[in-house]
């Protein structure tokens, strides 16, 4: 049990005495955030090996996490590609650089619009869903009733949920990534007059493997992110609907953060150590 | 506290000095009874006084601040979580609302502690939920997901699944809270059929006369401490201050009976 934080209502003084009490409550609930996750890493790791195993639950989370996202990340995936060849052709033509198209819009899908566009639109929906999803098993007691049953909650609704988002989100990635340069391709073919055979021979003569794994490899640590966080809000959530409510919203806004800052330090990570100078 | 029960037969359940704290709300402050096989303990107190928190650190829900409780030659608050699992075969939990999972049909729901403990074969799991069912009348429920039930057949449906390993003890916590006359009289035919069996438990209602209906023993939980635990006969004629309401409304609207805790905390 934790120490009550002051809530709003709770906060009196001078403004310096309420900023510094609101700071000091969002530095606890960081923290806590922190050894909450870190705690749950360390149950996931020592269960992960232990039986029993849930296949089939995993297999079904894999379903609504992963074959449900198709259609949307599908949606987006194409219009990404699409809009970045009309933008980086009607952009470098003043330069008299739009054959540069194929290479530049190939090299940014796979390294980072495939791989954060879609991390961001997935983690809206499968951070919220599992969130309250856990939340609402948490304030009706099931989450009680998994353990009070003699099974273990971080088993059956962690594991399964956190290797369905570590599977299935990197390859909705490769999914948008090629989705994204079809998209490209037929935009530059009908837009730009570059044809389908240069884009595509210009495309695979830049690319090299290491842009397509980097590009995965950064969407392995943003679901691994996303999955925890949204368990481990669920499971403790409390506050009955309000708190499901609170704790979707905290879940996205946190998942969406980490994965646009987190980008930043894998980019230049990848760059120092694969990327060629 | 006083104690003039009926001298034990074979204790199953010791609960020894048992103190929990929830930040500055002191819930229990030494807390000690004995649960003997074959009996039905009802436990009784105000709102808040920390009833449901026992059932919960029996079952390992919570962790007690300090203190023991002995089943089956271990103290079952030195267990790690995955430690306790086999002990949760043995003694099974009774939600206020049933806790059904929602996702899962009745059928699911019954299924899930035999598949999960048992070597049953698929076929034989239908047959001890078929028979579960007609147990609780509730026969034909199977595809019926919890939301489609009504708060009687979710709270006989979450016994069904409690009981359905045959357990030890059976820990009821306000089984028959916001249930009309009807589902509460059908609920206590359930649990009396349970009795017949020979079940141990510890009922936690606000619900009297249901209490009495169904405990051999009755105990009073009063600021944090047993204050008073005896046979249901003896409870009900104590001239004890603080035993007397409890059972002053008896047979009115006895869930309003009961000394409320001025630093009342959740979970009864």
């Amino acid at each position: 049990m934790h120490e009550k934080i002051p809530s709003e209502a709770e906060l009196t003084g001078t403004p310096l005495d309420t900023l510094s009490l609101r700071l000091g409550r969002s530095a606890v609930s960081t923290l806590r955030f922190a050894s909450g996750f870190a705690n749950l890493s360390l149950e996931v790791f020592g269960e992960l090996f232990r039986p029993p195993f849930y296949p089939r639950l995993i297999l079904d989370q894999m379903y609504q996490i992963g074959i449900q996202s198709f259609l949307l990340v599908a949606v987006t995936g194409m219009a990404t590609g699409s809009v970045m060849a009309l933008q980086f052709g009607f952009g470098l033509a003043k330069f008299g650089g739009k054959l540069y198209v194929p290479k530049i819009v190939a090299l940014s899908m796979l390294r980072e619009m495939g791989p954060v566009f879609t991390s961001l639109l997935v983690s809206g929906r499968i951070s919220s869903g599992i969130a309250s999803e856990v939340a609402s098993m948490n304030v009706t007691q099931q989450i009680d009733a998994i353990r009070a049953l003699g099974t273990s909650p971080v088993k059956r609704i962690v594991i399964p949920r956190l290797i369905a988002c570590m599977v299935m989100l990197p390859l909705l990635t490769l999914f948008a990534d090629y989705i994204g340069i079809f998209g490209a391709m037929i935009v530059s073919a009908s837009e730009l007059s570059i044809t389908s055979e240069y884009f595509l021979s210009k495309s695979i003569e830049t690319l090299r493997m290491a842009d397509l794994l980097t590009g995965m490899a950064k969407t392995v640590v943003f679901a691994y992110f996303i999955a925890i966080t949204a368990c481990w809000k669920g499971l403790n959530t409390e506050g009955g609907t309000l708190g499901v409510g609170n704790t979707t919203t905290w879940v996205v806004v946190a998942s969406s953060i980490f994965i646009m800052v987190s980008d930043f330090f894998l980019t230049k990570l990848f760059i120092l150590t694969v990327y060629p100078s | 506290m006083y104690e003039l029960g009926s001298p034990p037969s074979e204790v199953v359940l010791e609960l020894r000095d048992i103190y929990k704290s929830f930040g500055d709300k002191h819930v229990h402050r030494g807390v000690s009874f004995q649960l003997k096989k074959g009996e039905i303990l009802g436990l009784f107190g105000g709102s808040g006084s920390g009833k449901s928190v026992i059932l919960r650190s029996i079952i390992g829900l919570e962790k007690p601040d300090s203190g023991s409780i002995l089943f089956e030659n271990q103290d079952l608050t030195q267990l790690k979580e995955h430690e306790l699992f086999p002990i949760r075969t043995r003694i099974s939990y009774v939600f206020q609302n049933g806790a059904l999972f929602d996702s899962l049909t009745v059928e699911e729901n019954l299924s899930y502690p035999l598949q999960e403990h048992s070597t049953l074969s698929p076929e034989e799991i239908h047959e001890r939920v078929e028979q579960m069912l007609a147990l609780i009348d509730m026969k034909g429920s199977n595809d019926l997901l919890p939301a489609e039930l009504s708060g009687g057949m979710q709270k006989r449906a979450g016994l069904a699944r409690a009981t359905i390993l045959d357990p030890a003890i059976i820990l009821f916590d306000e089984p028959t809270a916001g249930l009309d006359p009807a589902n509460t009289a059908r609920l206590l035919e359930n649990i009396k059929h349970l009795k017949k069996r020979g079940i141990t438990g510890i009922f936690v209602t606000h619900d009297i006369p249901a209490a009495l209906e169904i405990a051999d023993r009755v105990a009073i939980l009063h600021q944090g401490k047993i204050h008073a635990i005896d046979t249901a006969e003896r409870i009900r004629n104590s001239d004890d201050p603080v035993v007397r309401p409890f059972f002053a409304g008896e047979h009115s609207h006895s869930a309003k009976l009961g000394p409320e805790r001025q630093d009342g905390v959740k979970n009864g």
